[in-house]
């Protein structure tokens, strides 16, 4: 059933929000715990769902997503509920404030259930950083369900919430999106207000959405979309109906770019193959297939895990124990290092790290400045390929879901896992997975599609398409 | 000769009602801490930084003001280092772009014109504010995320009385184009001093060291400061030692510096372009905008009370020292000749200005309007009221108030012109004082004391002039 369905259901007193969010906070309790799913569990969401019912029953307003039961990626903040980002260093912590995006569903009535499991601020792409345990696969527990939005997805794909919001900075809502079969989208950079969104790499953040359908989330992204006076870098673009243009579903006469680069060395064979047929159905549909080529996505790894390391590592500055997180110290010093290298997860050291260094006077030039003038250049060749093609396709990730351990040990190989995400970040262009099927082992293979910045309605026109 | 390379820095916050990058209010002197702050001045996890147009409208204007070539495409950069009143971890400020770069400030050093480069000004963010006390530090984060200009002058200095005469010149200016009160016992501007001495270097080259002094408070602490770092760095010269590069700072109101931290190397605060704020474009039309509404700077002010009023330069300086004076005294100007502005402005600068003070009245509370003034002004060179009546009037205003014709009216203050009354005034002087009358014929200067005498008796009401005729005629000395 469609979100609007469920929403018209509750509005119509077929169906009591109260009764649901019970239904979907237990399976939280119960399936979310068994995955790991959550970091927290908010049981006083009944309550706002009685009050929704409350509203209906009296004949008040009630707004788009009333009564709908949701969760939100454990970096964004809700107000008086524990916000741990994934990490230990905010164990403790009680978000004072409401992210724009988080006030936002809520004004429309959504009900947020629980905060979900993820990397520790979302650096990671397996779930498998986090300060609180790996979430499993619902798909195949012995895998994970990719990151950092590891918890987001697992209960997406385990039906525990109608939508969830995550976040996507290089991958964080496609890579896990792909890994357990459900719809993973990213919006163009700054569409989506990032105010409330702890930061990891301010110029690659975006707020995305996971949902079961592409019309769903269409009808989220209807609602956050917008020009947000809290962050200086969302735009005035007015904001369509997307849930209308997701309805629209037609690919004729489209140019669907192909590039080549997509499909070279380290791709996993039953993906390629799955991917090309997707391709294929595109091309049935009415779609013209164009093979293009964008010499610089290969390297766009490489930049990636430059300039997002020295984003990083300015962001992480402000955890100095002063105004929150852990006193162990009554002294300043020895409060920060002691408070930071007690409780920082070795991946957020390990990117603090890198990213210091290459933001430091002696290498700068070589490493950040490098990489923000390669990132300008591949931006360039992207807007080229879309005055020729409306869309770019291609798999979401190289690979399925790895097994829990498979690649933690090795960073390298788990940075490449975001190999054909990154694009999207660096260009700031929307992109979204959709499943286009599954491996020998039954496990979900994700298809990627980007078209050009604020270009999010032939996006979900395709995606749509992709699913059908 | 040892001879001193002075270059400052100067932070000025800019007034503004809410912060720099955030709607809470700006506005905290004397307020209890942390009552200013909100999360984005706390630098919570989330917050995010929205620039304040306001305070970069005042920082084009101040680049203009002093001279400064604007880039028209500006941005935020991050300067990165860890500092408990710092709450984010970087300030927001600017790097590579500042709003004004290359400009000047040209000062006068006793009549001698001097130009000051200006190096660059930008606009950043104030940081939070430690409090040492016995139990520890406590932070106050209200001034964190105040706007910030800093004004950075090549090392142009060589005297330092031109470091003086720029520090008040550039208070002025900051005044009168409005950016901020510049009140320096509030903290709204601070000076950061580079200093070196200059042995044999050739000309044109810089000493091979500098010594930065922060934080100085007031004009007349700079000075004392200059005066002992030229001091001890000659001293140490002298000795034929090196000086050691470092920041310094200073204890106390004596000037007296000492060591706060060597720079073996230069810090390095890993600038990167700000990514939470997009690149800020200041279009033709803005700019246009913000430069037509430059007021006239203190030195044409001054240069045109000098040449176009003919008002003696010490005159003209205490009137630009305020720009609410000057804007004061300019409202005279359209309806009073040469001779009586001229009056005018004595009064103003003379008995206006001393009651000011001792009332602690500032320009805009001043109980007495441009058409007070004037009105005075006219009646003494008319003869009907004397000097000793416009004090008495002034008084009277800044006492009780009114209008200064209705004051001279209801208190019959004119002058007694009438040859009759004047007459029996001076008859009962001449009766009453009879010394002096017989005193006259050897000291011609004592009619002087009898005029007086009749003043006295008249309460200064009497026309002196035509006082002393009376009493010449009555006594037949001519």
């Amino acid at each position: 059933m469609l979100i609007s369905e469920v929403v018209n259901k509750i509005k119509s007193k077929e169906l009591s929000s109260e009764q649901l969010v019970r239904e979907h906070i237990e399976k939280a309790k119960t399936l979310g715990k068994e995955l790991n799913a959550f970091t927290t569990v908010i049981e006083e969401a009944i309550e706002k769902a009685r009050e929704i019912d409350r509203k209906i029953a009296a004949g008040e307003e009630v707004g788009t997503l009333a009564g709908v039961p949701c969760t939100v990626k454990d970096v964004i903040m809700t107000e008086g509920v524990r916000t741990t980002a994934g990490s230990q260093y905010l164990k403790d912590f009680i978000a004072p404030y409401s992210a724009t995006v988080v006030k936002k569903i809520e004004a429309e009535g959504a009900i947020i259930i629980g905060k979900t499991n993820c990397d520790p601020f979302a650096f990671g792409g397996s779930g498998e950083n986090s300060g609180y345990g790996p979430a499993l696969n619902p798909v195949d527990k012995s895998r994970v369900p990719g990151g950092s939005s590891s918890g987001a997805a697992a209960a997406a794909a385990a039906g525990i919430g109608l939508f969830s919001l995550g976040t996507d900075t290089g991958g964080s809502v496609r890579e896990p999106a792909s890994f357990v079969g459900t719809v993973g989208f990213k919006p163009t950079y700054g569409r989506n207000s990032r105010y409330g969104l702890i930061a990891m790499a301010s110029s690659f953040d975006t707020v995305g959405i996971f949902a079961d359908s592409v019309n769903d989330v269409a009808y989220v992204e209807t609602i956050l979309a917008g020009k947000d006076p809290l962050d200086a870098t969302t735009y005035d673009h007015p904001v369509p109906d997307y849930t209308a243009a997701a309805q629209k579903s037609s690919v004729k006469g489209m140019r669907i770019g192909v590039p080549k680069e997509y499909f070279a060395e380290g791709l996993d064979d039953e993906v390629r193959e799955k991917v090309q047929t997707a391709i294929e159905n595109l091309k049935e549909q009415g779609a013209e297939i164009v093979d293009i080529s964008i010499p610089l996505l290969p390297i766009g790894l490489a930049v990636y895990y430059v300039l997002v390391p020295a984003e990083i590592s300015s962001n992480m500055a402000r955890y100095d124990g002063v105004r929150f997180g852990p006193k162990v110290s009554e002294d300043y010093h020895e409060n920060m290092m002691k408070g930071r290298g007690q409780f920082f997860e070795p991946e957020v050291k390990r990117r603090i790290m890198i990213g210091t260094y290459a933001l430091s006077a002696g290498y700068a030039d070589a490493f950040y400045k490098t990489a923000a003038k390669v990132r300008a250049k591949l931006t360039q060749q992207v807007t080229d390929a879309f005055k020729d093609v409306d869309a770019v396709v291609g798999p979401t990730a190289p690979c399925v879901a790895p097994k829990i351990g498979e690649k933690s040990d090795d960073p390298l190989a788990m940075y490449l896992m975001d190999i054909y995400t990154v694009t999207a970040n660096l260009t700031g262009c929307p992109a979204i997975s959709v499943k286009c099927g599954t491996n020998s082992e039954g496990l979900p293979i994700g298809f990627q599609i980007m078209t050009n910045r604020f270009e999010e309605e032939k996006l979900f026109m395709i995606a749509q398409n992709c699913t059908n | 000769m040892a001879q001193p390379v002075i270059g400052l820095e100067i932070h000025v916050q800019a007034k503004t009602k809410s912060k720099m990058f955030s709607p809470v209010s700006a506005e905290y002197f004397a307020d209890e801490p942390n009552s200013h702050v909100d999360p984005v001045s706390l630098g919570l996890p989330g917050a995010m930084p929205v620039p304040n147009e306001e305070a970069i409208r005042k920082c084009i204007a101040i680049s203009l003001a002093l001279n400064c070539q604007i880039n028209q495409k500006t941005k935020f950069d991050r300067k990165n280092y860890f500092y408990p009143d710092l709450p984010k971890g970087y300030q927001i400020s600017q790097y590579d772009y500042p709003v004004g770069h290359d400009g000047y400030l040209e000062i006068d050093v006793e009549g001698d014109a001097r130009r000051i480069r200006i190096r660059r000004v930008h606009i950043e963010e104030d940081t939070g504010k430690s409090i040492h006390t016995d139990d520890g530090t406590l932070l106050d984060y209200n001034k964190a995320g105040v706007p910030l200009i800093e004004i950075v002058t090549e090392p142009d200095f060589q005297e330092l009385k031109e470091v003086t005469a720029f520090a008040k010149l550039l208070k002025q200016t900051v005044q009168y184009v409005g950016i901020s009160d510049a009140e320096m016992q509030k903290g709204q501007m601070r000076f950061e001093l580079n200093i070196s001495v200059r042995t044999n270097e050739p000309d044109g080259k810089l000493p091979n060291y500098k010594v930065e002094v922060k934080n100085i408070g007031s004009i007349s602490v700079l000075e004392k400061v200059l005066q002992f770092e030229v001091k001890r760095q000659s001293e140490i010269l002298a000795k034929g030692e090196k000086v050691v590069a470092e920041t310094r700072g200073i204890r106390d109101m004596s000037g007296a510096t000492v060591s706060q931290r060597l720079k073996e190397t230069e810090d390095d605060y890993r600038y990167f372009p700000e990514p939470d704020i997009p690149p800020i474009y200041i279009s033709d039309e803005w700019l246009a905008e913000i430069r037509s509404e430059l007021p006239e700077l203190p030195a044409a002010r001054r240069d045109r009370y000098v040449h176009d009023w003919g008002l003696e330069l010490e005159q003209a300086e205490i009137l630009v020292e305020q720009r609410d004076k000057g804007d004061w005294i300019d409202l005279l100007s359209k309806d009073l000749a040469a001779e009586k502005l001229k009056q005018a402005v004595k009064w103003f600068i003379g008995d206006v200005s001393g009651l000011m003070e001792k009332k602690g009245v500032s320009v805009a509370e001043l109980p007495v309007s441009p058409t007070d003034l004037i009105f005075l002004v006219e009646s003494v060179a008319e003869n009907k009221i004397s000097g000793t009546i416009v004090k008495k009037v002034l008084e009277e205003m800044f006492e009780s108030g009114g209008r200064a014709e209705e004051i001279v009216k209801s208190q019959g203050l004119e002058q007694i012109s009438d040859s009759g009354a004047l007459e029996k005034i001076v008859d009962e002087v001449i009766v009453n004082n009879q010394k002096l009358v017989d005193s006259l014929a050897k000291n011609p200067n004592a009619i002087n004391a009898l005029v007086g005498q009749v003043m006295k008796a008249t309460k200064g009401q009497a026309n002196p002039k035509l006082a002393e005729q009376a009493i010449r005629t009555k006594l037949g000395v001519s």
